[in-house]
């Protein structure tokens, strides 16, 4: 018996390619996704591991390794798969020579993403086969499955997973990594070089293959009916057997499908007989739903169960039973507790000067994007990434010229490296006298401090070649490229004052380390002179959670300070003189 | 046995991760099913978070519902409020006073709930308060306010000490693991 632990589903995701004898993993972070990659560099030696550039480098990679024969393997967030579907689409026709597996990661209810997007979706379209674990432990044993499946048939197999299997521990028996043989490679054009001669032929074979896949379906120890009560029948997968089976325990029989592409028909058909009142219980897109409709089937779904959001057991309870646990309410309303910039981010200077310059901000994702919030409220669109520095030459076009010189386009520094550099040469090429911001915090922030291909360190933290951010802007075709640093508000301003006057594209690089880094060096924290403090609230608009208000005076909370300085630049009765000094010392402590 | 469920509740940044890690360990070799559940993502960025660790025969569901937790445990006053509706008739409630502003307080835009502890009390709800911020700062670390409140819980749920301190070394970084041990001392004899 191999050891049981305690592990993250995302854990048990790398713990199972390690033990499928996975030797190449290549992924771009995302929540919920970013624990697996990061977790394959404990198996440093056996695996190779990267963060890739973007999803669709990741994803090419892994098909790369994939028709040399070994078993690879990426992971990504549900939005990951639209970068990485077009490599996808085309290795599903040509299919795998090694196991090939992609996790997607969804998240229903955005907890932390910009939409809520069902990958069901794109394995129907793509044709692969998709795996739905629903806790640790099968997130080991559906993974190592997977590439077994994916060599037999011939096909990309995707591992469907969501917030509340990736971020959960379960109890995990973990086990041997098995012995491979690299397999030859051979030269097969009429499988791997897909023009229209050679993806005719695999367009045949993939709906045969197809027809395999549903064959499995009917049959996979992966999809279980669980006979109880016949009165009441849920087909559920992953989270939505957990909530269902903890709202109706031994009150409804279950059919748990592990196998989401493609369904099967007679085993839904066979479990539909044995069951008086037959559900569906599926978070986001009605798919089995529809799929059980479109073979005669009747069933409850979507016209009872949310079409929006996370499912939950209280959920299922109350619509199956008309059942609702019995709870208190808090005598009055409660203020919101939003996500906001760590005290000492490096992004908070910068969003302070965009708002007092009233500009049309046109940003991207990332942890910048909290400008947008009060009581910073300096953003006005976020919609993928990338979209931050192309949609504002779109933008200035649209608004034939009169925006050039008051709005910016502004995208962190691992997300231009993901997908802004194109949106720049876009901007050069097409003479666009469009101003781009880069907010440089020299790491991947949002999903928890990754280093980045600008950073000089790779997924091990050991060091690596980097991109110079100046250099790459110039070569883009961008003449006017100044670098400067955000919490020296003043001059921001004045910079970024000049570059929006210029006739021509600029980029202005916002640079200063995440708070957040190991490396980071905490000023004293700074302290507010009650005596010269009048109340007027104004150091308060830079959204810093270690200042407060109480009494008509200002104070800093010592234990969340680290001294930035930024506060005590907008403080006309200088009442922070702490923090002039604090910045002249050059960050001691 | 039934299922027990735990939610610790707090602020972005407050450990609430390693909290639900330690009481996991702890689980894991007491020989139960158990599932914890986390939030990654935007949980450093100050916040409101919740996490769950739920324990007993066969686990199903990794989260926590309205009028199902035995136990909520916040690392925050106003935090604690706000997951009332999440405690199980019977429940009980281990609070750290400590307060933190979100940014409508901070901004003035609302203002910071008063009385809190009693009008918790006031619903029937047995509550146990302390000042974790306090004591984490006794400890020689005032990041321990997490570990603190695990020594609490730890007399709720009443498993053997040893399991607890040797979770406890398992799961704290090597600097922080005498401050932390003091914490978890300072915490159980609450
Ligand atoms: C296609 C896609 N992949 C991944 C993500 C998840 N994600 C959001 S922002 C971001 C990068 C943030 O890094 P950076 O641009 O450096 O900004 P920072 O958070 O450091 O300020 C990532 C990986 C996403 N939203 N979309």
């Amino acid at each position: 018996m191999g050891k049981k632990t305690l592990m993250l589903g995302n854990h048990a995701i790398a713990r199972g390619c390690y033990e499928a004898g996975v030797t190449v993993v290549s992924s771009y972070p995302g929540t919920p996704s970013t624990e697996i990659t990061f977790a394959m560099t404990q198996y440093k030696g056996d695996i190779h591991a990267e963060w890739a550039v973007n999803e669709k480098v990741g994803c090419e990679v892994v098909v790369g390794a994939s028709i040399a024969g070994a078993r690879a393997f990426t992971g990504m967030k549900h939005v990951g798969l639209n970068v990485a579907s077009d490599p996808l689409y085309t290795a599903s026709y040509a299919g795998v020579n090694g196991g090939l597996v992609l996790a997607i990661a969804d998240d229903p209810g955005m907890h932390s993403s910009q939409n809520e997007q069902d990958s069901r979706r794109h394995a129907i379209a793509s044709k692969c086969l998709m795996l739905e674990p629903a806790d640790s432990r099968e997130c080991l044993e559906f993974t190592k499955k997977a590439f077994d499946l994916s060599e037999e048939f011939d096909v990309p197999v995707l591992i469907r997973l969501s917030t509340r299997i990736s971020h959960s521990q379960g109890i995990v028996e973990e086990g041997e990594r098995i012995k491979r043989d690299l397999p030859d490679y051979k030269k097969d054009a009429s499988k791997y070089v897909m023009m229209p001669v050679f993806a005719r032929g695999r367009r045949v074979f993939v709906d045969e293959r197809d027809r395999k896949l549903v064959a499995y379906a009917e049959k996979s120890p992966f999809n279980v009916i669980e006979d109880n009560n016949s009165d009441i029948g849920v087909i559920c997968a992953g989270t939505t057997y957990q909530f269902s089976r903890e709202a109706l325990g031994d009150k409804a029989s279950y059919l748990k499908l592990g196998v989401v592409n493609p369904l099967p028909v007679e085993l839904i058909k066979e479990f539909a007989k044995k069951v008086k009142k037959l559900y569906v219980a599926e978070e986001m897109d009605p798919i089995i739903e529809q799929h059980c409709k479109a073979i005669g089937l009747e069933v409850i779904g979507k016209d009872l169960f949310p079409t929006i959001g996370e499912y939950s057991q209280g959920i299922i309870r109350e619509k199956v039973l008309g059942e609702v646990k019995e709870h208190s309410v808090f005598p009055e309303a409660i203020p919101v507790r939003p996500p906001v910039m760590c005290a000492g981010c490096s992004h908070r200077g910068l969003f302070t000067v965009l708002g007092k310059l009233g500009v049309m901000v046109n940003g991207d994702i990332g942890c910048y994007t909290l400008g947008a919030t009060p009581p910073l409220s300096a953003m006005d669109t976020t919609i993928c990434m990338g979209a931050g520095v192309s949609s504002l030459h779109g933008f200035n076009k649209g608004r034939q010229g009169d925006y050039e010189n008051r709005a910016v386009g502004v995208v962190g520094d691992s997300t231009f490296i993901h997908s802004g550099i194109t949106g720049l040469i876009n901007i050069a090429y097409s003479k666009s006298n469009s101003t781009i911001i880069i907010a440089d915090n020299t790491i991947t922030g949002m999903t928890g401090g990754q280093n980045t291909p600008a950073n000089g360190l790779d997924i091990y933290g050991d060091s690596a070649p980097s991109v110079d951010i100046e250099t790459m802007c110039k070569a883009c075709g961008i003449k006017r490229v100044t670098v400067v640093d955000p919490s020296d508000m003043a001059e921001t301003e004045r910079v970024l004052r000049q570059e929006l006057d210029a006739n021509e594209p600029s980029v202005v690089i916002s640079r200063k380390p995440c708070a957040l880094l190991k490396g980071f060096v905490k000023n004293k924290p700074v302290a507010v002179d009650p005596n010269k403090c009048t109340g007027c609230r104004v150091c308060l608009k830079v959204g810093c959670p270690a200042l407060s208000y109480k009494d008509k005076k200002v104070s800093v909370n010592k234990n969340l300070c680290v001294g930035c300085g930024v506060c005590g630049q907008l403080c006309k009765p200088a009442a922070f003189a702490d923090t002039v000094s604090a910045i002249d010392n050059g960050g001691n402590d | 046995m039934n299922t027990v469920s735990i939610m610790f509740v707090g602020v972005g940044g407050q450990g609430t991760l390693l909290a639900s890690r330690i009481v996991g360990n702890v689980l894991l070799n007491k020989g139960f099913d158990a599932k914890v559940s986390e939030v990654h993502g935007m949980s450093q960025r100050g916040g409101s978070v919740t996490t769950y660790v739920k324990y007993g025969d066969k686990v199903y569901s990794p989260i926590v519902d309205k009028g199902e937790a035995d136990y909520i445990v916040a690392f925050e006053l106003m935090e604690a409020a706000r997951w009332v509706e999440y405690l199980k008739k019977g429940g009980k409630m281990l609070i750290n006073t400590q307060q933190l502003s979100p940014m409508p307080v901070i901004t003035g835009a609302a203002e910071y709930n008063s009385d809190v502890i009693d009008k918790i009390k006031a619903l029937g709800i047995d509550v146990i308060s302390l000042n974790a911020l306090e004591l984490a700062e006794q400890a020689g670390n005032d990041k321990s306010v997490n570990v603190v409140m695990m020594g609490v819980l730890s007399n709720e749920l009443g498993f053997d000490k040893s399991l607890w301190t040797d979770a406890l070394r398992e799961c704290s970084p090597k600097a922080a693991l005498e401050s932390n041990e003091k914490a978890f001392e300072l915490g159980v004899n609450v």
